[in-house]
């Protein structure tokens, strides 16, 4: 009996705490919703609880609208950041995997190299970054978006943990008493094992990528090329925003819509990875 | 301060109709074998294109999207369109200018806009991207002559030569609410409530009245900035010089705006322009008397944000004369185009008849001398919005007494610095002195070879 | 012999993995930063839309940037980061202590987790747009709070200091407590039930177990977290920058490190640009290195004692 009633009690604070939280996330969403669904006229008469009906009419004045090409915006940002997740995953198991199961000469000075870069901000190299791309002659394509993606510090290091306490080091010796190369070794035994912490990766940098404003900005120039960043950004600049304020939030929520599809598909995925994550060596 | 000019007309559909049958067609003819095939126009927003496809006679069509409109000879107008804020237009511009010379001909640019805030940067005699009108062979004496001359001055490099013509200009009004002008001063006649606004000492007395019912004068600082900054007498930064000087006239907005934010004559939640509570401020719901605009102004930005019944607006003389915005057309160097660039240059900013029907059709003050002074006393031209008034006649004397301010370079950034240090002072967040140095930190990072800020005695 | 050739061509194999890796980073990494670099040593600017320079000059941009107020921006960063940091891994703590307490019996807890980790996905330039509407004199949330008589007069938000901060620092709250709380899941989850269920057998009660086992046990996962908190604050950009609209308003209190970049790229000043990135990337370094030692101070080098151990293992196998 003691025990029971503290828990109890910390169970109803738990749950007051959890609505508490949940409420501060979802209003934020509510709102650009519901606001998505008013005209400006009725977005000037102030905030209201209850969605307007002017869904259909800001969806169709985003659509016909060339300047803000918002659907092509969000096929690149999918083919940006489907790529991006998917190689940085991919390299990042591959290089972990690579300081992990091996032992040779520069090991340690890679991996205190890679530690080192770990804390590079990005923003440091974008000024050497463009005159590079420019060189290079991929100035304003979608290549320098997802190329170096490879090289993904973080990612690397979350992947070596993992490596450390979920790879036995033995399971690759038998595999390789069994005769697997060590590419097959890699990709039919360690992927597998690594899976959760692919799917929490992958989804860390799709959303990072397609978050990703900075360095688009600094690469993209043609308006066939923007991603949804920079369209969302040049639209706050936009001549419009000081009377269609319903297209704003109509456009927000077209931007945000595919993410949000993409996570409830994956989140499934990342309480499973979470969940196998339990296994021990 | 983010400035947009004149805001696109997302819902105007432009009738077919209308594209058909007027005015003169320029040279379309046999020098058009060694024009290039496509013709790129680098603005930030629909305002050109829209006017082009309502007068220029050459236009066949529009793509659906509104990026690419086709010419009756199978020219392609491409629009390179982006905003005006955070510099993102000129960025862009810039970068395709440093390709000119090496860009593949349906790749060059042909023709940019640019605003008078930086109109100074792009007619710049050394820097040469903007065509002299002469070498496109247009006359400005002859064929412009019609055009006011402010607009010619503004569009010059420091030799005088023209490198740049506009279709408007923008002489600015005082627009109030005719409900508040009955509750408070018992009538809304325009003449009655021009002597209640004739000038900054009437205006204060007026302030004063609509304070003691509750209401505000302006809605931001930032409203009266127009009047002082583009009446000054000498530039930001005069010709070949580095150092920032700072006009007189500037200190006395920053003054006045102080003392009427002090006093509650402007509404204090509205913090400078172009953004939700300013365009809250033009609702039905705001307490707000009157704002500054040009013809623009009126059109694109009160307009849109009236949620009331038109006809609840009016224009009055403003207590100064003063211009507000303007955008220039400019012949880029290098274009392949010239002979379409000629004649797009020419119909848009020196055929009357094609000026008068964008008054009509789009509000827009434009800029022929004799054909405003026609509009003023033309009732065809009269505005629903404003009840019935025809704001040409109060538009077309503001328009004969502007005198330019002297341009720079660094014109967009000092304006817009010069707000944003001062609003944190208006607050009373930061003294006056950290205000000024504010503006200096802030003008330095924008402009890294200005040496020195002089402020006035 | 061979056992001996064996070994070395796994030692290739390390090399092949690591490669991509690597060649990456010197093309789209290292050639930039040593371009950056030299350029922070030149007077190279563009004045209207001419070029001015490249002038060498020496260490005179660093020693301007030294006069002016980087400190005070660096300043502001760290609070920004501050304020956002520190509710963001105690909350995400104690959701992660609750949703893997086995004794606790959290109601929708699959749905509870799905929200907390949705600000996330949000663009943080979008949300920023979206703070900045709604927290305007004139907006719903002064709308809400005077209907409902919490407030008689609007509050002006972002018209002051603390305001300013507060926004920011929720906005970034709200975006990566979920985040953390994921993560430090994985990481309670990872550790072996053995482990709490000798503990439960020892009679240690939640607090005890949350201080002597759990905290421990995490300390990798929670290092990750800090580093990639303390490298995300130090970049600490969008938000800011769309909220106050690139001015760091109130009187540049909440102008950020890399705000202050953004001002010196947009002029095209690539000095200036230059020698700010190359500060920025000192203090990360220092930055990291501190938090490096403070959370794995027994084994400042995780690959060290991975390595030993396995070499050891492969001794031992020969």
């Amino acid at each position: 009996m003691k025990q029971q009633k503290p828990a109890h009690l910390r169970n109803v604070i738990a749950h007051i705490v959890l609505i508490i939280l949940s409420f501060m996330c979802l209003f934020f969403f509510y709102i650009l919703i519901i606001n998505a669904t008013r005209s400006h006229a009725d977005l000037q008469k102030g905030f209201s609880a209850l969605p307007g009906n002017a869904f259909i009419t800001n969806l169709k004045n985003i659509a016909n609208d060339g300047t803000f090409p918002m659907f092509r915006g969000i096929v690149n940002s999918l083919i940006v950041s489907v790529s991006s997740a998917a190689i940085c995953t991919y390299f990042s198991s591959l290089t972990a995997y690579g300081l992990y199961a091996y032992d040779f000469k520069v090991k340690k000075v890679a991996f205190t190299f890679i530690m080192a870069i770990l804390v590079m901000p990005t923003q440091v190299t974008a000024m050497g970054f463009l005159r590079l791309i420019t060189k290079m002659g991929m100035y304003d394509s979608l290549l320098p978006l997802i190329i170096p993606s490879i090289a993904s510090p973080a990612v690397f290091y979350f992947m070596y943990s993992y490596l450390q306490s979920s790879l036995p080091i033995s399971l690759v010796e038998a595999a390789r008493i069994d005769g697997s190369g060590e590419f097959r070794t890699f990709n039919q035994i360690v992927i597998p094992i690594m899976k959760p912490a692919i799917a929490v990766q992958a989804i860390f940098s799709f959303v990072g990528t397609w978050n990703n404003y900075f360095v688009p900005a600094l690469v993209i120039q043609s308006k066939d090329k923007m991603t949804v960043p920079i369209l969302i950004a040049t639209l706050r600049g936009a001549d419009f925003m000081n009377f269609d304020m319903g297209k704003i939030y109509m456009m927000i929520t077209v931007a945000i819509v595919p993410i949000i599809i993409v996570y409830l598909l994956l989140s499934k995925y990342i309480i499973a990875g979470v969940t196998l994550g339990g296994v021990k060596e | 301060m983010k400035r947009k000019w004149i805001a696109m007309l997302l819902t105007a559909a432009v009738a077919a109709g209308t594209l058909t049958g007027c005015g003169s067609s320029g040279a379309d003819s046999g020098t058009s074998g060694e024009e290039g095939k496509v013709i790129n126009i680098y603005t930030w927003n629909n305002e050109f294109r829209e006017r082009v496809e309502l007068i220029y006679p050459e236009v066949e069509k529009t793509s659906e999207d509104g990026t690419v409109t086709t010419l009756k000879d199978g020219t392609e107008i491409h629009w390179i369109v982006n905003p005006n804020q955070d510099g993102v237009y000129q960025q862009k511009l810039d970068e395709a200018l440093l390709k000119q010379a090496d860009a593949p001909a349906d790749e060059k640019v042909d023709i940019f806009l640019s605003e008078t805030d930086y109109v100074n940067k792009y007619t710049d005699a050394d820097a040469d991207v903007a065509m002299p009108l002469t070498d496109l062979g247009i006359d400005p004496d002859a064929d412009l002559a019609d055009q006011y001359e402010f607009t010619k001055t503004t569009a010059s490099d420091v030799n005088g030569v023209q490198r740049g013509s506009t279709w408007q200009c923008c002489p600015g009004l005082l627009v109030y609410r005719r409900d508040i002008a009955k509750d408070v001063f018992g009538t809304d006649d325009p003449e009655a409530v021009a002597e209640k606004t004739k000038d900054w000492d009437t205006l204060k007395v007026t302030a004063e009245e609509l304070k003691a019912k509750g209401y505000y004068t302006f809605a931001s600082y930032a409203d009266t900035f127009r009047l002082y900054g583009n009446n000054i007498a000498q530039s930001w930064v005069a010709p070949g010089e580095t150092s920032i000087k700072v006009d007189p006239m500037i200190m006395s907005w920053i003054a006045d705006s102080k003392e009427w934010l002090d006093a509650g004559y402007l509404n204090e939640t509205v913090k400078g322009q172009w953004n939700d509570d300013w365009n809250k401020a033009m609702g039905s719901q705001s307490k707000v008397f009157a704002f500054l605009f040009p013809a623009w102004g009126i059109d694109f930005t009160l307009k849109p944000n009236w949620d009331g019944e038109s006809g609840a607006w009016a224009v009055t003389t403003p207590p100064q004369e003063y211009n507000w915005g303007g955008s220039y057309i400019h012949a880029c160097t290098g274009t392949d185009n010239p002979e379409h660039v000629k004649d797009i240059i020419l119909a848009m900013t020196a055929d009357k008849d094609n000026l008068l029907k964008i008054s009509k059709e789009k509000a827009d003050f434009t800029n022929t001398k004799s054909g405003m002074q026609e509009a003023a006393s033309d009732n065809s031209f009269a505005s629903e919005f404003l009840g019935g008034q025809n704001p040409f006649t109060y538009f077309a004397p503001v328009a004969e007494n502007i005198k330019i301010a002297p341009l720079s370079a660094y014109d967009q950034g000092c304006v817009e610095l010069i707000q944003n240090s001062f609003s944190d002072y208006y607050q009373d967040k930061v003294d006056y002195d950290k205000a000024k140095a504010n503006f200096e930190t802030a003008i330095r990072e924008r402009y890294p070879d200005v040496t020195e800020v002089v402020w006035p005695q | 012999m061979k056992k001996k050739s064996k070994s070395i061509s796994y030692a290739k194999w390390g090399y092949i993995f690591i490669l991509p890796f690597f060649v990456s980073f010197f093309i789209f990494s290292l050639i930039p930063l040593i371009d950056t670099i030299r350029y922070s040593f030149f007077e190279y600017y563009r004045s209207g839309i001419k070029e001015i320079g490249p002038n060498f000059i020496g260490m005179a941009n660093y020693a301007e940037l030294l006069k002016s107020d980087m400190l005070k921006y660096g300043g502001n960063t760290l609070i920004l980061w501050l304020i956002g940091f520190i509710p963001q891994i105690l909350v995400a703590l104690l959701l992660a202590v609750w949703f893997t307490d086995i004794r606790m019996k959290i109601h929708a807890k699959q749905f509870f987790k799905v929200v907390i980790y949705l600000p996330n996905l949000i663009m943080a330039s979008a949300f920023a747009m979206l703070f900045f509407t709604m927290f305007s004199t004139n907006g719903p949330v002064n709308e809400i709070l005077m209907s409902m008589g919490l407030t008689e007069k609007a509050i002006d938000f972002m018209g002051t200091v603390g305001g300013t901060r507060s926004l920011i620092g929720l906005m970034n709250f709200l975006m990566w407590f979920g985040n953390t709380t994921i993560m430090l899941m994985a990481a309670i989850m990872g550790i072996s039930v053995d482990i709490f269920e000798a503990s439960d057998l020892d009679g240690c009660t939640g607090l005890q177990r949350f201080f002597y086992i759990t905290l421990p046990q995490i300390r990798p996962i929670l290092a990750y977290t800090l580093i990639t908190s303390v490298i995300g604050g130090l970049q600490m950009f969008d938000v800011p920058q769309i909220l106050t609209n690139g001015q760091g308003n109130p009187d540049r209190t909440s102008m950020t490190l890399i705000m202050f970049l953004n001002n010196h790229l947009k002029s095209r000043n690539y000095g200036m640009a230059g020698a700010l990135s190359v500060y920025l990337f000192i203090v990360s370094g220092i930055l990291c290195f501190f938090v490096y030692k403070m959370t794995i101070d027994d084994d400042p080098d995780g690959s060290k004692a991975a390595a030993k151990k396995k070499a050891k293992e492969e001794r031992r196998r020969r």
